[in-house]
C-alpha cells in the first residue's frame, strides 16, 4: 500500500479527504460528501455544465480537453441511452494517481459520475478500473453497494424521481484500452482497440449512445469543484488551467509520492523542494515531465510551471501528471529501452507503424544496449520513431515515439558511447538485454 | 446526399457529401493504396497506406475514413506521402518472409505491387524476423502468419460478409494473428472468401497451394457449373499432356454476377472435371454384353443406326429423350429440335428439380414481374419463402445478406424450418410444413406483425422455393399480382435447370414454353414436329418396362439412381447415354459417348432467376465431346443434313466444317480472306454452339438476348415467354434436389475437395455436440 505524502506547498482538495477513513460512507458524508450531488441535481444540467466550464477543470487523463466544454458536446435529445464513463485504466508508467483516489475516496468518483450524468442526462454510469487494479474493484463496490443502499443511486436518486445507476467493470490488462474507444471497445466485451473518430464518443460512444468518459481524477475533482464554486476552483491554478493535479513523483527522488499541487507549480520546485532533491545527493540528468509518453526534459529546461500550455510550450507535455525524476547514474539507452518495451508489450497490433515500429526499435535498441550497435543504427531508430509519429491509428504509436525521439536527439552522444563495442558506461545492460 | 466540389492532386471533383475520399478518387482514376480498405466492409485504418494531406490539417490523414465535404484541398501523391507509404513497407517487410518466388501469391500479391510502386527495397534491420509455423485449418484454408499483414480483411469477409465469424484476432502487438475462433479448424462454410481477399500470401488455398504460378495459367471467366445461381467464377487452367489441367477457380474476375462472392463448391469444386473416372472413349456394349471402349466414328454409327431402326419401324412415339439440367441452352435447344424434327418424338423431358413451368405459366401475360438475381441484392424489401438459400443458393444469401447490411433493405420470411438468413430477417413466420398455400390469404387477413410489416412495403421482391409447385404458385403470385409492385423469382437446384425448361425439354412444350400443338412460328421451321404431347420422364420409363419404348437418348443426367429404376426396365430398350461420368445410367447404356463438361465447352446457362450468362470454354480434355457436337454428328450419322438442325453459314453454300480458326491463332486474317472467297460467314461449324443464338433469339419468346452484353461476359435477364401455356405440372414432375453446401449431384460425387469439406465440417459438427 503506498505510503500517503504530504508537503506544506500542496493544496489539497481532491486529497483532501485521503487517509480519513472517507472510503466508509457514513465517514465519506460526515465530511461533506455526496452534498454537491444533491446542489446539483436541485440546479439542472445547464447550471452544471456552466459551473464547470468556468473552472477550467482539464481533462486529467493526459490530454487536458476542458470537461466542461467536452459535457457541452452531448446532445439534448438522442434516441439512444447516454452513458457517463469513468476511465480509471490508469497504465501510465509513471502514473499513480487514480488508485489512491479509489483507494482513498471511493465516494468521491461515484458522486462525480452522478453529476456528470446529471449534466447530460444519462442514466447510466459506468466505473472502468484498470485490470491490475481488481483489487480495488471490492472497494468501489463497496462504495457503489452502499450508495444505493442510501439512494444516492438507483431508480429515485436522493428521493427524487431522477434516475441514476453506476456499473462498476474492470479491463483484463491492457494499457491500450486507455483509449477512450478502445476502453469502450473492452466495455463492451470485445477487443480492446481504438475506435475510428470521428464520430467521437459525444456524439456515438458506448453501445452507439452518446457517452462522457473522463479521467477518474476528472471524475473525482467534480463534487469539490461544485462544493467550492467554479471561480474559487480556478482562482487554484494558472491561467486557463484551473485547480490542483495530482502529481505522481517518482524516480531518484528522496521522497517519491502523490502530490497535490496547484496547476503551474514549478517543476524544478517539485522536485528539489517538494520531492526532496535527487536522491543520495546525485545530479539531475532527465526528467519525463507527464508519464512515460511524454519527451524527456534536459535539467536546464525544467524551470516551467506544471500545466499543460507551459509544458508544451517547454517542447513536452503535461499529460498524466507522472514526473518520473532520472538521475546521472542511469544509462539512457536503457531508460529509452525500457520505455520502448513497455510499449512494444502494449500496442495493441491494429495499426502497422506502431506494431511493427515499436518492435523493431525494441529489437534494436536491445541489440544495441548489448554493445552491438553500429551508427546507422542511432539514424534507424530516430527514422523509425519519425515514420510512427503522427501516422498511428491512435496516440498509442506517438507514445512510443515521442520519448524515444527525445531520447535520441538529446542524448545522441550517450547512444554514440555504445558503439564500437564499448560497454554500457553504466555497466547495467545485462539485466535489461532480456527486458 | 447534395453533390459537393472538393479538389485533389488540383483536379476538381465532385461527389456525394459524405463519400469516402478513397472511393471519390477511385472513381475519379485517382489510385490510392490501401490493404485494409475493401468496398463493402467495415472500415479500419489499420493499413495507413492511403495517407493523404489535406488542406490545413497537420496530420496525414486517412482516405478510407475521411469522408468529403465542400471545399476541401487534398494531395495524394507528394514526397511526403510516398516517404509515409514506404516507412509502412518497410515496416511490413521487416517480419516479411520475402519468399515471394514460392509464394502462391507472387504475381499477384498487392504486397509485391505496393513495394515495387513505393520502393523499400532496402532493409533496415539487423534481427530475426519474427517467426510462426504455417497451420492448416480445414482441407480449404491454410495460414502463413509471417506473410500475413494484418489487414483484416478475412476476420471481416467471414464476419460481415459470410455471416458465420469463424475468424478473429489472437494475441496482441507483433505477435497478433489471425485464427479460428475457438479451436485450430475452422468450423465454417469453407466458401474460401477470405483467401479470395488476401492481399498476400497468407491465406492459402488447400487445393491450389503450391501448384503453379500464376502466370503459367489462363485466366477464363466462366459460369459455375453447381447451383443455380450461376456465380461468375475464373478458371486458373494449365497444360498438361492430356489436355489442360484446371488448377483452381476464384472469382477474380468481380464483374459477374455474384460481384465479390463465390461458395465452396464454386471455388474447390471444380475438380470433378479431373477427376480419373471422367469417361474419355465412347463404350459400346459387345455381344458379350460388355461395355467395351470404342471409336467416336463406330460408336455414333452404332447409336444413328439403331435410333433411325426404332424411328422407321415403330415411330417417333417409340423413342424417349431425357436432357440435362447442367448442358448449356444451345445444346438444350439442339437436343429438342432433334428430338422433335429427326427422331420425330415429343417424348422429352429432364430432370426437374422445380415447376419452371408452373412458374411460367402464372406469370404468363404480366411482362416484367420476373426479377434478376441481382436485384436481391438491392430491392428495397424481400419476402423470402421457403427454401434455404444459405446452403442451397449460396450466392443468394450472400446477396440477401449484403442488402440487408449495406442497404437497411428490409427482409421477409416465411419458412417451415429454422434457416439461418432469419438473423438478417426484419420479420419471420414460421409456417406448418402444408402451410404454404395459405401464405397469401395469412398475409391479407390475419393482421399478425408479420403481415401488416409485409403488407406497408410498397414494393416486394417474393422469391420462393421449390416447395411452391403447380396451382400453389399461381396462387402466391395471383396475390403478388394483386398487390401491385410485386416481382417474383422460383429457386430451383443446378446450373441450369430453369435454361432446360425454357429451351423446351418438355414434352408438351416447345422452347418458350410455346404448346406443341400450337407451335405458331415453330411449324414452318420444324418440319415434321408431332403435334401430340409425348411421355414425361416417369411415363418413358412405364413404356420401357412394357417394352413400348425401343429407344432411349440420355444427355448429362441420371434417372436411373434419380428415380431408382430396375435395370430389368431398361432390357428391351437401346440406351444411348451422353454423359461425362459412367453413371448408373450410362452403365446400363448400350452406346456411352463421352462428353465435356461445362467448363470444357462454350455456351449459355440461364440461371434459376433467368440471367441468362455465357460458359466459356476454360479447359480441354482428349476424347471428349462437348454435347452440342455429339448431337450434330449423331445427326449426320443419320444422314440428316445437319445445316436444318445448326443454321450455319448462309444458305447455300458448302459447309466449311470445322475449319474456323480461333481469332488468336494468327491465321485469322488469311482464314476471312477464304471465308469473304467462298461466301460464308464467320462461325461457320455446325460444332460451334452459338450459331444456334440466332435461331433461339428469333423463335424462343423472352430469349430475345443483349447479344453485346451477353457475348461480353455480362448477365443479360429473361423472363419466361409469356404465352399461353398448358402444362404438366405438380409435384410429382418436379424433385428437389436439396443439395448442401459441399454436395452437387453427380458432379459433386466426383469432386475430392468437396467431399474432404463435407468430412471436415461433419466432424467440426461431431465435435462441437460432443463439447
Amino acid at each position: 500500500m503506498p505510503r500517503l505524502v504530504s508537503h506544506p506547498d500542496e493544496v489539497k482538495i481532491v486529497t483532501s479527504r485521503f487517509g480519513m477513513g472517507a472510503a466508509n460512507i457514513e465517514r465519506y458524508i460526515e465530511l461533506g460528501g455526496y452534498a454537491s450531488a444533491k446542489k446539483c441535481l436541485e440546479q439542472g444540467p445547464d447550471w452544471i455544465i456552466n459551473e464547470m466550464k468556468a473552472s477550467n477543470l482539464r481533462g486529467r487523463g493526459g490530454a487536458g480537453f476542458p470537461a466542461g466544454m467536452k459535457w457541452s458536446f452531448v446532445p439534448k435529445q438522442s434516441a439512444k441511452p447516454k452513458y457517463v464513463l469513468v476511465n480509471g485504466d490508469e497504465s501510465e508508467p509513471g502514473t499513480c494517481k487514480d488508485h489512491l483516489i479509489f483507494l482513498h475516496d471511493p465516494h468521491a468518483v461515484i458522486e462525480g459520475t452522478i453529476i456528470a450524468g446529471l449534466a447530460i442526462g444519462a442514466k447510466v454510469g459506468f466505473i472502468y478500473l484498470r485490470g491490475e487494479y481488481r483489487y480495488l474493484l471490492e472497494i468501489m463496490e463497496k462504495a457503489v453497494a452502499d450508495a444505493y443502499a442510501r439512494g444516492f443511486l438507483g431508480k429515485n436518486i436522493f428521493g427524487s424521481d431522477t434516475e441514476f445507476q453506476v456499473i462498476t467493470q474492470t479491463g483484463a490488462g491492457a494499457y491500450e484500452v486507455g483509449e477512450e474507444s478502445a476502453l469502450m471497445e473492452s466495455l463492451e466485451g470485445k477487443r480492446g482497440v481504438p475506435r475510428i473518430k470521428p464520430p467521437f464518443p459525444a456524439v456515438v460512444g458506448l453501445y452507439g449512445g452518446p457517452t462522457v468518459i473522463n479521467n477518474a481524477e476528472t471524475i473525482a475533482t467534480v463534487p469539490h469543484v461544485i462544493e467550492m464554486g467554479a471561480a474559487a476552483y480556478a482562482a487554484v491554478g494558472s491561467e486557463r488551467n484551473g485547480g490542483t493535479r495530482l502529481f505522481s513523483i517518482s524516480g531518484h527522488v528522496e521522497r517519491p509520492g502523490v502530490y497535490e499541487l496547484p496547476m503551474g507549480y514549478n517543476l524544478k520546485k517539485m522536485i528539489y523542494e517538494v520531492a526532496g532533491g535527487i536522491r543520495g545527493g546525485r545530479k539531475l540528468k532527465a526528467v519525463v515531465p507527464g508519464g512515460s509518453s511524454t519527451p524527456v526534459l534536459l535539467p536546464e529546461e525544467i524551470d516551467i510551471g506544471m500545466d499543460f500550455d507551459q509544458v508544451g510550450k517547454a517542447g513536452s507535455m503535461l499529460g498524466s501528471g507522472g514526473v518520473v525524476v532520472i538521475d546521472d547514474q542511469t544509462c539512457i539507452v536503457e531508460f529509452a529501452l525500457r520505455t520502448i518495451s513497455f510499449y512494444q508489450h502494449e500496442s495493441c497490433g491494429w495499426c502497422i507503424p506502431c506494431r511493427e515500429g515499436t518492435d523493431w526499435i525494441k529489437k534494436s535498441l536491445t541489440r544495441f544496449h548489448a554493445g552491438f550497435g553500429e551508427a546507422k543504427d542511432i539514424d534507424n531508430i530516430q527514422y523509425l520513431a519519425e515514420n510512427m509519429m503522427g501516422r498511428t491509428f491512435c496516440p498509442l504509436g506517438d507514445a512510443a515515439a515521442m520519448p524515444t525521439l527525445g531520447f535520441v536527439k538529446k542524448f545522441r552522444k550517450e547512444f554514440e558511447d555504445h558503439l564500437n563495442g564499448k560497454p554500457c558506461p553504466f555497466a547495467k545492460h545485462v539485466d535489461l538485454a532480456v527486458v | 446526399m447534395a453533390d459537393v466540389n472538393f479538389i485533389v492532386d488540383g483536379k476538381k471533383l465532385t461527389a456525394p457529401a459524405g463519400t469516402l475520399l478513397i472511393d471519390a478518387c477511385r472513381k475519379a482514376d485517382i489510385e490510392i493504396p490501401a490493404f485494409c480498405y475493401y468496398p463493402g466492409l467495415s472500415l479500419q485504418a489499420a493499413c495507413r497506406m492511403c495517407v493523404v494531406r489535406q488542406e490545413k490539417v497537420g496530420k496525414l490523414q486517412t482516405a478510407c475514413t475521411t469522408t468529403v465535404a465542400e471545399g476541401q484541398v487534398f494531395i495524394t501523391e507528394s514526397a511526403e506521402i510516398a516517404q509515409a507509404r514506404k516507412a509502412t513497407i518497410q515496416l511490413l517487410l521487416g517480419n516479411h518472409p520475402l519468399d515471394c518466388p514460392v509464394c502462391d501469391a507472387g504475381g499477384e500479391c498487392e504486397l509485391q505491387d505496393m513495394t515495387f510502386k513505393y520502393g523499400a527495397g532496402e532493409s533496415l534491420y539487423t534481427e530475426a524476423k519474427q517467426h510462426r509455423e504455417e497451420q492448416q485449418w480445414s482441407p480449404a484454408v491454410y495460414y502463413d502468419r509471417p506473410r500475413c499483414i494484418l489487414c483484416y480483411r478475412c476476420t471481416r469477409i467471414c464476419g460481415e460478409g459470410m455471416d458465420v465469424w469463424a475468424l478473429g484476432v489472437q494475441n496482441r502487438g507483433v505477435r497478433s494473428v489471425i485464427a479460428p475462433n475457438g479451436g485450430d479448424q475452422l468450423d465454417c462454410e469453407q466458401c474460401g472468401m477470405c483467401i479470395d481477399v488476401c492481399p498476400v500470401g497468407a491465406l492459402t488455398s488447400g487445393s491450389y497451394r503450391y501448384k503453379t504460378r500464376p502466370w503459367e495459367m489462363n485466366h477464363v471467366s466462366t459460369v459455375c457449373t453447381h447451383c443455380a445461381d450461376g456465380c461468375k467464377v475464373t478458371l486458373g487452367v494449365r497444360q498438361v499432356n492430356d489436355g489442360s489441367e484446371i488448377v483452381r477457380a476464384d472469382n477474380r474476375d468481380k464483374s459477374g454476377i455474384n460481384g465479390d462472392f463465390l461458395c465452396a463448391k464454386g471455388r474447390f469444386g471444380f475438380d470433378f472435371v479431373d477427376s480419373k473416372e471422367r469417361l474419355t472413349k465412347p463404350l459400346v456394349r459387345n455381344a458379350a454384353g460388355e461395355l467395351e471402349p470404342a471409336t467416336w466414328e463406330h460408336a455414333l454409327r452404332v447409336a444413328a443406326a439403331k435410333l433411325k431402326e426404332v424411328r422407321d419401324s415403330k415411330g417417333g412415339a417409340a423413342i424417349g429423350v431425357i436432357g440435362s439440367n447442367q448442358t448449356t441452352n444451345e445444346e438444350n435447344y439442339l437436343l429438342q429440335k432433334f428430338a422433335r424434327t429427326v427422331l420425330k418424338t415429343n417424348s422429352i423431358d429432364h430432370e426437374r428439380t422445380a415447376d419452371y413451368v408452373a412458374f411460367a405459366s402464372a406469370l404468363a401475360g404480366h411482362p416484367g414481374k420476373g426479377a434478376s438475381l441481382r436485384e436481391a441484392g438491392t430491392a428495397p424489401a424481400i419476402l423470402l419463402v421457403g427454401g434455404n438459400p444459405t446452403e442451397e443458393h449460396p450466392l443468394l444469401a450472400w446477396n440477401l445478406r449484403t442488402n440487408v447490411r449495406l442497404n437497411r433493405a428490409r427482409l421477409y420470411i416465411a419458412n417451415c424450418s429454422e434457416i439461418k438468413l432469419e438473423r438478417q430477417a426484419t420479420a419471420v413466420q414460421h409456417l406448418t410444413e402444408d402451410g404454404y398455400p395459405a401464405l397469401g390469404a395469412y398475409l391479407d387477413l390475419s393482421n399478425s406483425d408479420f403481415s401488416k410489416a409485409v403488407l406497408a412495403e410498397e414494393s416486394l421482391l417474393v422469391i420462393f422455393g421449390q416447395e411452391y409447385r403447380g396451382l400453389q404458385i399461381a396462387s402466391l403470385v395471383e396475390w403478388g399480382l394483386k398487390r401491385g409492385n410485386v416481382r417474383f423469382a422460383y429457386l430451383g437446384d443446378y446450373a441450369n435447370s430453369r435454361g432446360a425448361a425454357d429451351m423446351g425439354l418438355l414434352p408438351d412444350l416447345l422452347p418458350g414454353y410455346v404448346p406443341v400443338a400450337e407451335p405458331g412460328a415453330f411449324a414452318a421451321e420444324y418440319a415434321g414436329l408431332p403435334a401430340t404431347s409425348g411421355k414425361t420422364q416417369p411415363e418413358m420409363f412405364a413404356a420401357a418396362a412394357k417394352g413400348e419404348l425401343g429407344a432411349l437418348l440420355v444427355v448429362g443426367a441420371n434417372p436411373v439412381a434419380k428415380l431408382g429404376i430396375d435395370a430389368i426396365a431398361l432390357k428391351n430398350t437401346f440406351v444411348i447415354v451422353q454423359d461425362i461420368f459412367l453413371t448408373e445410367t450410362a452403365a446400363l447404356a448400350d452406346v456411352v459417348l463421352p462428353a465435356a463438361g461445362l467448363y470444357e465447352k462454350t455456351g449459355t446457362v440461364t440461371n434459376t432467376f433467368g440471367d441468362v450468362q455465357l460458359a466459356r470454354k476454360a479447359a480441354d480434355r482428349a476424347g471428349v465431346k462437348p454435347d452440342f457436337e455429339i448431337l450434330v454428328r449423331l445427326a449426320g450419322a443419320m444422314d440428316v443434313d445437319v445445316k436444318t438442325l445448326v443454321p450455319f453459314g448462309k444458305s447455300g453454300t458448302t459447309a466449311d466444317l470445322g475449319q474456323s480458326r480461333g481469332a488468336n491463332s494468327g491465321e485469322a486474317d488469311r482464314h476471312a480472306v477464304w471465308l469473304a472467297a467462298n461466301n460464308l460467314e464467320w462461325k461457320m461449324s455446325p460444332f460451334d454452339p452459338l450459331a444456334v443464338l440466332d435461331e433461339i433469339e428469333r423463335l424462343v419468346p423472352g430469349y430475345a438476348l443483349d447479344r453485346t452484353n451477353l457475348l461480353g461476359g455480362n448477365d443479360v435477364a429473361t423472363e419466361p415467354g409469356f404465352v399461353p401455356v398448358s402444362a404438366l405440372t405438380g409435384s410429382d414432375l418436379a424433385v428437389p434436389a436439396h443439395d448442401g453446401l459441399f454436395t452437387s449431384g453427380t458432379l459433386g460425387r466426383y469432386s475430392k475437395a468437396l467431399k474432404e469439406l463435407e468430412e471436415h465440417q461433419a466432424r467440426e459438427v461431431v465435435e462441437a455436440v460432443v463439447e
